[in-house]
């Protein structure tokens, strides 16, 4: 099986095409599985890292913790998170430990030009998700 | 218990911190080798069944064949008793018994083989169904495992370089100031459009004719051309008719 980082050569210049010619850049983050991050012009504070098991390609993008959500209205948060879930092109809502995460996944042997849609469409997702979720936030 | 369901209730539960390995490594383990046996049991099967499903093959074509001895001794010991040769007939006959009890075996043999093919291949379904599931399970366990370690490693590298991870405060600043961002260049591009847009409507009225700057060409010629017939009165026409 191919390592991430060679299935994903060119995905720097193919996720800015897809973001309308943005700037991208990949970077490697070290740990004990492979994890590549995606910083993407404009919209440093939300990168994209991009992981893998065995059978998928994983896109996350971290949104906000716990400790972020205003607890009088949380059970409202977490039904309109459901609630929009179906409607989120390519990506649905999760929570990673105390992390709400956007999480998009493609097969173990997705091409780069499709990781390079999701990521895009997972990078404006967050956005679109942030600014509507902001109610719910400190 | 599927993994999914484990999955839940250790999440309810305690582990809740990142950092703890949320899939039971020795569950793990377990699993991937029940998918190992199953995929070896699978295979054995498979040799089984092709080993039987020969042996069916050739014990129906023993029946076959003992079928035609049957009937060949028969009509043979129907010519022997035609010529009055009883004893011969009786001999005969002898044969066809035996015949007929290796008939009896091989058709008894036949459609063992056949319950055997029909319990091996049902065998190879269920086995081919278990690692399926489990390979489901072992899926989900993975991902969820890949999922939290690379939360982990982006955690701590994040950490690292001295910004704090995953700020939903600054990250929506950003976001709002590029909103702002968005909306001066938008406003900024609007201005550049009726500026632009302006322009073109003058040049197009110009080209028409139509406002103060549409004849001015036409006026300075027609103020050089009199110039010019002032000029031949006087009997200059060689001399430029302009700088005074």
């Amino acid at each position: 099986m191919k390592t991430l980082q060679e299935q994903l050569r060119g995905l720097d210049l193919m996720t800015s095409a897809a973001l309308g010619g943005l700037s991208v850049q990949l970077q490697p983050i070290p740990g004990d599985v492979e994890v590549i991050q995606v910083s993407i012009e404009q919209r440093d504070a939300l990168p994209i890292y991009v992981t893998c098991s065995d059978s998928q390609v994983l896109c996350m993008c971290y949104l906000w913790a716990d400790e972020d959500v205003r607890a009088e209205r949380r059970t409202e948060l977490l039904e309109t998170l459901l609630d929009l879930n179906p409607s989120v092109p390519l990506s649905s809502f999760g929570r990673v430990g105390k992390h709400y995460v956007l999480l998009g996944a493609l097969s173990r042997n997705a091409r780069a030009e499709d990781v390079a849609q999701d990521v895009a469409a997972l990078s404006d997702n967050a956005i679109d998700a942030l600014d509507a979720m902001s109610e719910f936030l400190n | 218990m599927s993994v999914l369901k484990k999955l839940a209730i250790l999440m309810r539960s305690s582990v809740r911190e990142i950092g703890e390995s949320v899939v039971d490594a020795n569950a793990t383990r377990i699993y991937e080798q029940e998918i190992l046996d199953a995929k070896h049991n699978v295979a054995q099967a498979r040799g089984d069944l092709t080993g039987v499903m020969a042996k069916e093959m050739q014990s129906a074509r023993e029946i076959e064949r003992l079928r035609g001895e049957v009937a060949r001794y028969e009509a043979l010991a129907l010519e022997a008793l035609t010529k009055q040769q009883d004893t011969l007939a009786e001999e005969v006959a002898g044969r066809v018994a035996e015949l007929e009890l290796e008939l009896d075996e091989q058709t008894k043999a036949h459609a063992s083989y056949a319950v055997q093919v029909a319990r091996l291949k049902e065998l190879i379904k269920g086995a081919e169904a278990k690692i399926r599931e489990h390979e489901r399970q072992i899926v989900m366990a993975k991902t969820t495992e890949s999922v939290y370690r690379a939360t982990r490693s982006i955690a701590d590298s994040v950490d690292g370089t001295g910004s704090k991870l995953l700020s939903a405060k600054e990250s929506l600043e950003r976001i709002r100031q590029r909103h702002e961002d968005l909306s001066d260049r938008m406003t900024a591009a609007e201005q550049l459009e009726r500026e632009v847009g302006s322009k073109a409507l003058e040049a197009k009225l110009a080209a028409a004719g139509i406002g103060p700057d549409a004849d001015r060409r036409a006026s300075i010629l027609a103020r050089i051309r009199a110039r010019a017939e002032t000029s031949v009165a006087s009997g200059g026409a060689d001399k430029p008719a302009v700088s005074e």
